[in-house]
């Protein structure tokens, strides 16, 4: 229905329009210092407003509010852990595929529970959203085989250590996952003629040990046949350069050349049937020549093509193990479309679905300029005119109306956060289950629905009780 | 009881209820006086093994490469129910016979995707965007085919689960939910007028036109489906959620409010490890499938005269058993079509051979039929789309020669 998309470009227009009239009067660059301004933060760069934020921001001041949250370090945030519901611990190994399976299902449910807490109790509020915003734009969907048991680790420790850092490191943490690796399926891509070698070289191995080779490894070399193309794509389509960066099929084939041999750790390697490893050892450790292993990551060099490529035009010398891949790492995060890309994709998130042209190009030379500062980046765009003039332009996601609904009422949360789980589900954001790696659309299109706004208004109802229910199941209360 | 008692049960009632010529389809047809074609899709979540739901018993390689959970050859008591000489449906799925008899169920064999990735998560994206290979669509080709054919209420398109599967994600307003029953807003001390009040009332013009589908599509089906449910004809739906979400599918359907797309779907057909034979874990869920099936077109009756059910599955699975008296997750598989539109008695598709040399990669039933020529053919010859909006609907595919699938009336 086009009529729709008509509707809400028009409302943009509107809201940005009237947002210019009133920042016309205010000196350019300074953050405002009025209610409404407060309000605006408060529903954008945090979960919407608990009673008494309001006041709380006018003493001290909105802009100091917003520096202290792009430092979230220095925020006490010790009421949270205590909140935190009780992670599982992965066991130091499994007795079998269902009770690995099992495990990677509670790790989601309290992972799931924990991201509800985080966001409705943090006072870290914008490293919240960035951790949502980060973990989307490197989606990894928890219901995809193995994905699951690696998805906390990915959030604890690619995505949320790099929110407020450079761009290189976050994009090299998500590459390295195993939550990645598995999911974009890069653990199976070898180079073909590779395969064959580590195959000759494990029966040879087997032949002087005299034990029959290992069923699973054989079961997981025949898939590994050849080149994967899967993570090269998206890492250039969505993760770096977007879909008009200007890259060819081309550069998908070498980018996924330069990946090969970038794998999960085999579970064990000396028999079949041996427990899992524990996934705790993230120390960088040599295993065999070139070889490489941080956590459960491993480079596998027998399974590496190790030819020249061509990534976007830079040459990559023949002979690179892991380097290959880190080498294009580099490349594609510091492409001028990934400036533009990461620039778009924040100002889309915090200011507008369809944000102003010269802020994102503000955005993306800061990101230019500081080669790929997220902190930085974040700021120009958090403080900008442009932001406070997009009062009210975007809709809530369902976890947004959530956390808001309950901040605002300032309701004890029901339950550890896990009961919360099913009204996402019914809203249309379970949370970790967003199955594309495009992750969830962040335009008003995408959660604005018949089905999903009955759901709203049931759960609003749920919620805060029939009083405030017109109020938070309401048209306003959509919006942010 | 064995399977050649369910079929004679079975096949004695259905000739009652079923037993119409094609010329009182027609007649059904002419006299729907402008009402909507339905298409009712199902999708068999798991990779469905085609090869045992529509057992290639006149092929000597079949019975070599699964000894042990092959369906026996017809004419024994738990043989495949003879389809042609060569195809036999499985043992379990004898109630949908008497459709096969009446020439409403035809089947497609060695159908599916040109990708060959054998990710289920991935395989069912491209099956349900219809863009095989192509990760970064956002909607579903049935909600495409409404946004190309401009619905104009949530209730053209249903899909009675819990979340909006991806075939039906898209601009075009649709409705998701697990039961007529459950789309409606609590009313708490007269909170949902309140509600209705605040949308209509705001300028937001966005949440308003949403809400106001919402509130128009709650009160139409809630009068339209008023009371509790019967079904017709003596139709006995298993109680098993799929069995559940047909039944609400025949009570939209029949409740006149222009559904034009529904959608359902099965789980548990991933069967690695011991998935049996004439009996088992995948006999079990045939079983739900066909009785589920065969209750909705008893229930819908004249209806089945403009309706079309689709099934289909990810893909299919290895050719051959594996040492867990299991399947692996293979390529090619067989999809159904039922209907009174449907030309059916008949499996389509050219069948590829399960010789070593016959199969993908050397393992698999290879794929002779892209089943976006399915699609192609539902939404244009049954639905009526315009063969000009193909394009959109089915983006970056050129049909083939179309498969023949509708009765020209």
């Amino acid at each position: 229905m086009t009529q729709r998309g008509i509707l809400a470009t028009m409302l943009m227009v509107g809201a940005v329009l009237t947002g210019s009239a009133l920042v016309a009067a205010m000196p350019a660059g300074a953050v405002p210092k009025d209610r409404e301004a407060i309000e605006h933060a408060l529903n954008r760069l945090a979960y919407g407003a608990r009673p008494g934020d309001v006041e709380h921001l006018e003493e001290i001041g909105l802009s100091t509010w917003i520096e202290q949250q792009l430092h979230p370090d220095g925020i006490d945030d010790s009421a949270l852990r205590a909140r935190l519901p009780e992670q599982p611990e992965r066991p130091a190994q499994f007795t079998d595929q269902m009770e690995m399976r099992r495990w990677g299902r509670q790790s989601v449910q309290a992972l799931s529970a924990e991201k509800v807490v985080r966001a409705v109790y943090s006072e870290r509020q914008l490293e919240e959203q960035l951790v949502d915003f980060w973990f989307n734009h490197f989606n990894v969907f928890a219901g995809k085989g193995r994905t699951s048991e690696w998805i906390a680790d990915y959030e604890r420790h690619a995505i949320r250590p790099h929110v407020f850092g450079k761009f290189r490191d976050l994009l090299g943490a998500t590459a390295k996952s195993p939550a990645m690796l598995f999911y974009l399926d890069n653990w199976l891509s070898a180079d073909p003629a590779a395969a064959e070698r580590q195959q000759e070289l494990q029966r040879q191995r087997a032949a002087r040990l005299g034990t029959p080779p290992n069923p699973q490894q054989q079961q997981a070399q025949a898939r590994r046949r050849g080149l994967n193309e899967n993570y090269g794509r998206e890492l250039l389509e969505l993760h770096t350069l977007g879909v008009d960066g200007g890259y060819t099929q081309q550069d998908i084939i070498e980018v996924a050349r330069a990946f090969t041999g970038w794998t999960i750790a085999p579970a064990n390697q000396q028999a079949a049937n041996q427990p899992l490893r524990p996934n705790a050892r993230r120390r960088q450790a040599t295993v065999g020549r070139g070889a490489v292993q941080e956590g459960d990551f491993r480079f596998t060099p027998a399974l590496h093509d190790s030819g020249e490529k061509i990534v976007l035009g830079h040459k990559i010398k023949s002979g690179g193990g892991i380097s290959d891949g880190e080498e294009v790492l580099d490349i594609v995060s510091r492409h001028p479309a990934t400036a533009h890309h990461i620039a778009f994709e924040l100002a889309q998130r915090f200011v507008s679905d369809e944000p102003p042209p010269a802020l994102v190009e503000r955005a993306a030379k800061k990101f230019r300029d500081t080669d790929g500062d997220l902190r930085e980046v974040v700021k120009t765009i958090v403080t900008s005119d442009e932001f406070f003039a997009a009062r009210g332009a975007k809709v809530k996601t369902p976890l947004e109306f959530l956390a808001s609904a309950l901040r605002t009422t300032g309701r004890e949360l029901p339950g550890d956060g896990r009961q919360l789980l099913a009204a996402l589900q019914q809203m249309g954001m379970p949370l970790y289950m967003c199955q594309p790696p495009t992750g969830y659309d962040d335009t008003a299109e995408t959660w604005v629905s018949a089905g999903a706004l009955v759901a709203r208004m049931n759960i609003a109802q749920r919620l805060a009780g029939p009083q405030k229910a017109a109020t938070i199941g309401g048209p306003e209360f959509q919006r942010r | 009881m064995t399977s050649r008692r369910v079929f004679m049960k079975s096949g004695a009632a259905a000739m009652l209820s079923l037993g119409f010529a094609p010329g009182f389809l027609a007649r059904a047809a002419a006299a729907s006086d402008g009402r909507k074609r339905l298409l009712i899709a199902v999708f068999q979540r798991g990779a469905m093994d085609g090869l045992n739901m529509l057992v290639p018993f006149g092929e000597a390689d079949y019975y070599r490469l699964r000894p042990s959970i092959g369906i026996a050859r017809p004419g024994g008591d738990n043989g495949a129910v003879d389809l042609d000489g060569f195809f036999g449906l499985h043992p379990r799925m004898a109630p949908l016979k008497p459709l096969w008899d009446n020439g409403m169920l035809a089947a497609i064999h060695a159908c599916g995707s040109p990708d060959t990735t054998r990710s289920h998560f991935d395989a069912q994206d491209y099956m349900e965007s219809a863009t095989p290979g192509v990760k970064s669509t956002r909607d579903g080709w049935l909600n495409r085919y409404l946004q190309a054919t401009n619905s104009t209420t949530a209730l053209q398109g249903v899909a009675v689960t819990r979340q909006t599967p991806r075939t039906m994600q898209g601009r075009a307003a649709t409705l998701s939910f697990p039961g007529v029953d459950d789309f409606a807003v609590r009313d708490t001390m007269g909170s949902a007028h309140a509600l209705e009040d605040s949308y209509t009332r705001t300028a937001d013009a966005l949440l308003s036109t949403s809400a106001k589908e919402a509130f128009e599509a709650m009160n139409i089906l809630q009068k339209a489906t008023a009371g509790s449910y019967q079904p017709a004809n003596g139709a006995d739906y298993p109680r098993s959620p799929f069995g559940r979400a047909l039944q609400e599918i025949a009570r939209i359907a029949k409740a006149n409010v222009g559904l034009e797309v529904a959608f359902a779907e099965s789980s548990g057909w991933d069967t690695h490890v011991n998935q049996g034979s004439d009996n088992g874990q995948l006999a079990g869920r045939l079983d739900d499938l066909a009785r589920s099936l065969e209750a909705l077109t008893r229930d819908l009756g004249d209806r089945m005269a403009d309706t079309v059910i689709l099934t289909m599955s990810e893909f299919g699975r290895a050719a051959s058993q594996n040492g867990n008296g299991g399947t692996d997750h293979g390529h090619g598989n067989a999809m159904m079509l039922i209907g009174g539109p449907i030309k059916g008695g008949h499996v389509y598709g050219k069948w590829p051979g399960l010789r070593p040399e016959q199969r993908f990669d050397g393992r698999d039933l290879a794929v002779t039929t892209d089943f976006r020529d399915v699609f192609a053919e539902l939404v244009t010859t049954h639905l009526g789309a315009p063969v000009a909006a193909l394009p959109r609907i089915i983006p970056g595919f050129t049909p083939g020669k179309p498969i023949g699938l509708f009765r020209t009336l």
